[in-house]
């Protein structure tokens, strides 16, 4: 039984102030996901969860006991590093058993429980190598093997696929998955990697400049991004954005002309927008359906990039570039003049500071957490 | 989870303190008494000899030394040294690093020839270099003249001053050697590469890459270098005595010689004052240039 | 500069109709690249090479007319161990040299530990001052230090030296340690401490065996820098605790001019220094230019 939270953390180096007030509550056996662009204060966060970094104010607390003062080790967490910080010099088994040699557990004991955690890694046959010996992926699992051994309420992984290559990545993301469930454990995860952040969190956090933008469930984001920011970074291709302006709002929604002249509906809650206002519509790749005959959008192909199943088209509308995600089979060509669509129901609105327009409906897997037998806790923060 | 051990960092501050706390306080005291110190006797009438005269003398001593022709030929002497010394280890420390740089048949043993004298004591190297070298009748030297048919020189009483030069050029040649080998491995290949694509022939190369790249380490050896050798005094002691007359009498030697010969303490210490002073001229240079190195 | 042309030339990877003139040139510019480079190297190393072989000299044949065939022979060996009482110099150095570099090491470890690990405002200032005592020049010191010495006894004692040695090694030493340590990824001591290793434990488990390589070549550059150091040596030191410095030029009066034992005795007081410099050549630079060149 593990859960933390975090009340308005602040961190500064001198001058700068790298995280400027955090909220945060994890729940017990949770997966949560901190994402975001590089410098945006994950890690910082990270490290002082693990009382690797002091907090300049707030508090800190795991199972309700505030924290701030107790040294990493005894705060009953386990960090898997990025670079895996191995020790160099000793065997994996020493690796692994390093902890409870500190804590002066006895030889035998020790070698039991790394023999155990050997096993759920199937890292026995490696246990009398180096380091040095070793693949990247079977340091990664030392490295995951040293954080279980120490049964651990919270792990703490710090950006732990970034040295691998694609496919040991994708293996590793499904084996963590497989680990977070056979564990039972609350989990921590920093990424700057939105596809880990979607495939493996129950709850992902965005942050950006020290602040939390969004903390919601992967879908949650995905359909229901609560600015610009969030809307620009979940999903890949990114979302595009175009410039409209407001024609009409009411109860049922907002009405927009788009460029070239056509008008379109978006379900969403107008929040005093008025007629003439200036706004950006926000659609997804995905979301961007051809249509030669009616497609109230149009523009030219620049680039084509066909994937097999998929094929992207950078299209050139006036001084604005789009992507969309089309079919793997379309027969279209570079300097196509191509028409293309939306339905209403996938657009996002953004007022001039970047903040969405609340959705009128909510989508149906907003709610849902990664796995569903826990969905019954999971609706919303 | 009563514990209270608290993380490195928030009381980093303290933990700090009481780590470098002996290193600092030991190195201040060195550096803080003795300097103190000299600066007092050097205002001091003190010597030795004569345990009833003393008392405050003010500038006094400083103004018997600025009017002994002996400092005036002792600065000459020092200057001369370190100038013919650094002239020889620095052009021929660049050639000989050029050319250890070069890929040849059994080049790791010629290199490591090449850098031993550096690590020859300097009584060693000034008594092999005065007696088995440059002895006029039985030294190498003098055999090699002898070969070829030229006069044989007696170094220490017609060339004093060159042959110290000499035999500090030897011990200094390889540090020089070693510093600017070393930085020149971290030079680009491909820049040499390109110079060469776009038509650059070896001359031009060393001119126009090699050397510009070496500038820095240039400057770090001759600072180095100059600061050790404002002091040379092992290899005097143990060859010429400072002489024939002072010809071979650097600052350091005329400092020993009034200090421990003549035992006139507030002397030596004017003299003292005099060295510390050149040497921190160079000093505040070399510094700087590392401080600046620290913040990349 | 044309090494790796030279190799990709003259190697397999041309066809072997091209392998005329111009291998010709670069195997000829090889050849005499080893012939200039080892000339060079010789002529540098030759004072030494003959100090070795006078050392197997008669004292007769040393001051012989110069000749590489001779019987060798021990005999100055001999003699210097037995008469001058060479021992007794060799083991002040010995004391010396590793007893100020044990001391200069155990005061500096855990002052570069904090610089490196816990660096605050003030660690860059602090590196700086220290490396700026060692600019501060023996001779200008030395009448302060005699007297102090002389009024305290420490003159002509190894204590003394010892003290004189590890306060002039000190800053390098801090120096080159904190570059050793700093150039040690901060990951696997956090590791450590996540694992719940304490500081005393970080140091003994994870820093000292992670950096003992250059813990070790920044000892034996300590111990080359005391081991041949002169000034002090022969101005604190007559007759008790004389190093092998100071006994080297006990042989500079003209009537001690037996070149063979002076020979001999100077290639004991090298040997150990000299292979000690060869093996650290490279993390030496580092020490001695205080990491401005690398």
């Amino acid at each position: 039984m593990a859960t933390l939270q975090l009340k308005h953390i602040t961190k500064s180096f001198g001058e700068t102030d790298v995280i400027k007030g955090v909220d945060l509550e994890v729940k017990d056996r949770e997966f949560v996901v901190f994402v975001g662009p590089s410098g945006c204060g994950k890690s910082t966060l990270m490290r002082m969860i693990a009382g690797l970094e002091s907090a300049t104010s707030g508090d800190i607390l795991i199972d309700g006991q505030r924290m701030n003062e107790v040294g990493p080790a005894d705060r009953g967490l386990a960090m898997v590093f990025q670079s895996y910080a191995l020790y160099p010099h000793m065997t994996v088994e020493d690796n692994m058993g390093f902890s409870m040699r500190l804590a002066g557990v006895p030889k035998e004991k020790r070698r039991e429980k790394v023999l155990e955690a050997a096993r759920i890694l199937e890292l026995e046959p490696l246990l009398d190598r180096k380091p040095k010996a070793l693949s990247g992926g079977q340091r990664q699992r030392v490295a995951i093997g040293r954080a279980i051994v120490r049964k651990p309420s919270i792990f703490l992984f710090d950006e732990p696929l970034s040295n691998l290559d694609a496919a040991l990545r994708v293996q590793m993301r499904i084996e963590l998955a497989r680990l977070h469930e056979e564990l039972d454990a609350t989990m921590i995860y920093v990424t700057h990697d939105q596809i880990e952040a979607m495939t493996m969190a129950d709850k992902i956090v965005v942050l950006q400049g020290g602040e939390i933008e969004q903390v919601g469930s992967p879908m949650e984001l995905y359909h229901h991004p609560r600015n610009r920011f969030v809307a620009g970074f979940i999903g890949s291709p990114k979302m595009n954005f175009l410039p409209v302006e407001v024609v009409e709002a009411d109860a049922k929604g907002v009405s927009v002309t788009l460029p070239g002249g056509g008008v379109s509906k978006v379900a969403v809650d107008s929040q005093g927008q008025r007629a003439g206002d200036a706004l950006e519509l926000g659609i997804r790749p995905e979301h961007l359906v051809l249509d030669d005959d009616q497609g109230p959008l149009t523009g030219e192909i620049q680039v084509l990039e066909r994937l097999g199943g998929q094929t992207s088209l950078y299209v050139q509308m006036d001084d604005l570039m789009v992507t969309i995600m089309a079919d793997g089979d379309v027969t279209h060509r570079v300097h196509d003049k191509v028409r293309f669509g939306f339905a209403p129901g996938r657009a996002h609105l953004f007022d001039a500071e970047g903040l969405a327009l609340p959705s009128l409906e909510q989508h149906p897997l907003a709610g849902l957490r990664r796995q569903d037998s826990r969905a019954s806790d999971a609706v919303g923060q | 989870m009563n514990k209270t051990r608290t993380s490195g960092r928030t009381i980093g501050g303290l933990r700090t303190l009481s780590l470098q706390a002996p290193a600092v306080s030991l190195l201040f005291l060195w550096m803080i008494v003795p300097l103190a110190m000299t600066v007092w006797f050097s205002l001091q009438r003190y010597n030795l000899l004569m345990p009833g005269m003393t008392g405050f003398a003010g500038l006094e001593n400083y103004e018997y030394l600025f009017t002994d022709p002996a400092l005036w030929s002792a600065m000459g002497t020092t200057l001369l040294m370190v100038s013919w010394v650094l002239v020889i280890t620095v052009v021929g420390g660049t050639l000989l690093a050029v050319l250890f740089q070069q890929e040849f048949m059994g080049q790791g043993i010629a290199r490591v020839l090449a850098i031993s004298p550096f690590f020859v004591m300097p009584t060693v190297s000034a008594l092999v270099w005065k007696n088995m070298m440059m002895h006029p009748a039985n030294g190498v030297l003098s055999w090699v003249a002898e070969l070829f048919g030229l006069p044989a020189v007696d170094w220490f009483s017609s060339l004093p001053l060159t042959s110290i030069v000499i035999i500090v050029a030897w011990q200094w040649l390889p540090f020089a050697l070693l510093i600017l080998l070393t930085a020149m491995q971290s030079l680009d290949e491909d820049q040499v590469e390109a110079a060469r694509m776009d038509g650059a022939g070896p001359i031009a190369i060393f001119f126009f890459i090699t050397l510009p790249h070496l500038k820095r380490a240039i400057s770090v050896v001759i600072m180095i270098e100059m600061i050790f050798l404002l002091t040379i005094f092992a290899e005097i002691f143990v060859t010429t005595s400072g002489g024939p007359g002072l010809a071979t009498t650097n600052l350091a030697y005329l400092i020993y010689i009034r200090a421990l010969l003549d035992f006139d303490v507030g002397l030596a210490s004017a003299g003292g004052v005099i060295a510390i002073i050149l040497a921190n001229i160079v000093a505040i240079f070399l510094v700087r240039m590392v401080a600046k190195n620290l913040e990349s | 500069m044309t090494t790796a042309r030279t190799k990709s030339l003259s190697g397999a990877a041309v066809p072997a109709v091209q392998r005329s003139p111009l291998t010709d040139a670069l195997l000829n510019r090889r050849l005499w690249l080893t012939v200039l480079g080892w000339t060079v190297a010789v002529l540098i190393f030759f004072p030494i090479f003959w100090m070795v072989l006078t050392g197997f000299k008669t004292e007769t044949e040393a001051i012989a007319e110069p000749s590489l065939i001779f019987s060798p022979t021990l005999e100055s060996y001999a003699e210097v161990q037995q008469r001058a009482g060479y021992a007794k110099f060799a083991l002040n150095s010995v004391v010396v040299a590793f007893g100020s570099t044990l001391l200069a090491l155990l005061i500096a470890i855990p002052a570069a530990y904090s610089m490196a690990f816990l660096p605050t405002k003030r660690t860059k200032g602090t590196l700086l001052w220290m490396l700026s005592t060692k600019m501060l020049p023996p001779v200008g010191v030395l009448v302060p230090i005699y007297l102090l010495f002389r009024d305290t006894g420490l003159l002509d004692t190894r204590t003394g030296l010892i003290i004189v040695y590890t306060l002039m090694n000190l800053p390098i030493v801090v120096w080159m340690l904190y570059t050793f340590f700093k150039d040690m990824p901060k990951d696997i001591l956090e590791a450590g401490r996540m694992d719940g290793a304490s500081t005393l434990q970080e140091v003994l488990y994870l820093l000292l065996p992670l950096t003992l390589p250059g813990i070790a070549s920044t000892g034996l550059l300590s111990v080359i820098l005391s081991w041949n150091e002169a000034f002090w040596s022969l101005n604190l030191t007559s007759s008790n605790a004389a190093p092998l410095t100071a006994y080297i030029a006990s042989f500079s009066s003209p009537e001690g001019l037996f070149w063979a034992k002076l020979s001999a005795a100077s290639t004991m007081a090298i040997a150990p220094i000299l292979v000690f410099g060869w093996l650290t050549q490279k993390q030496m630079v580092r020490g001695l230019t205080f990491g401005a060149v690398k």
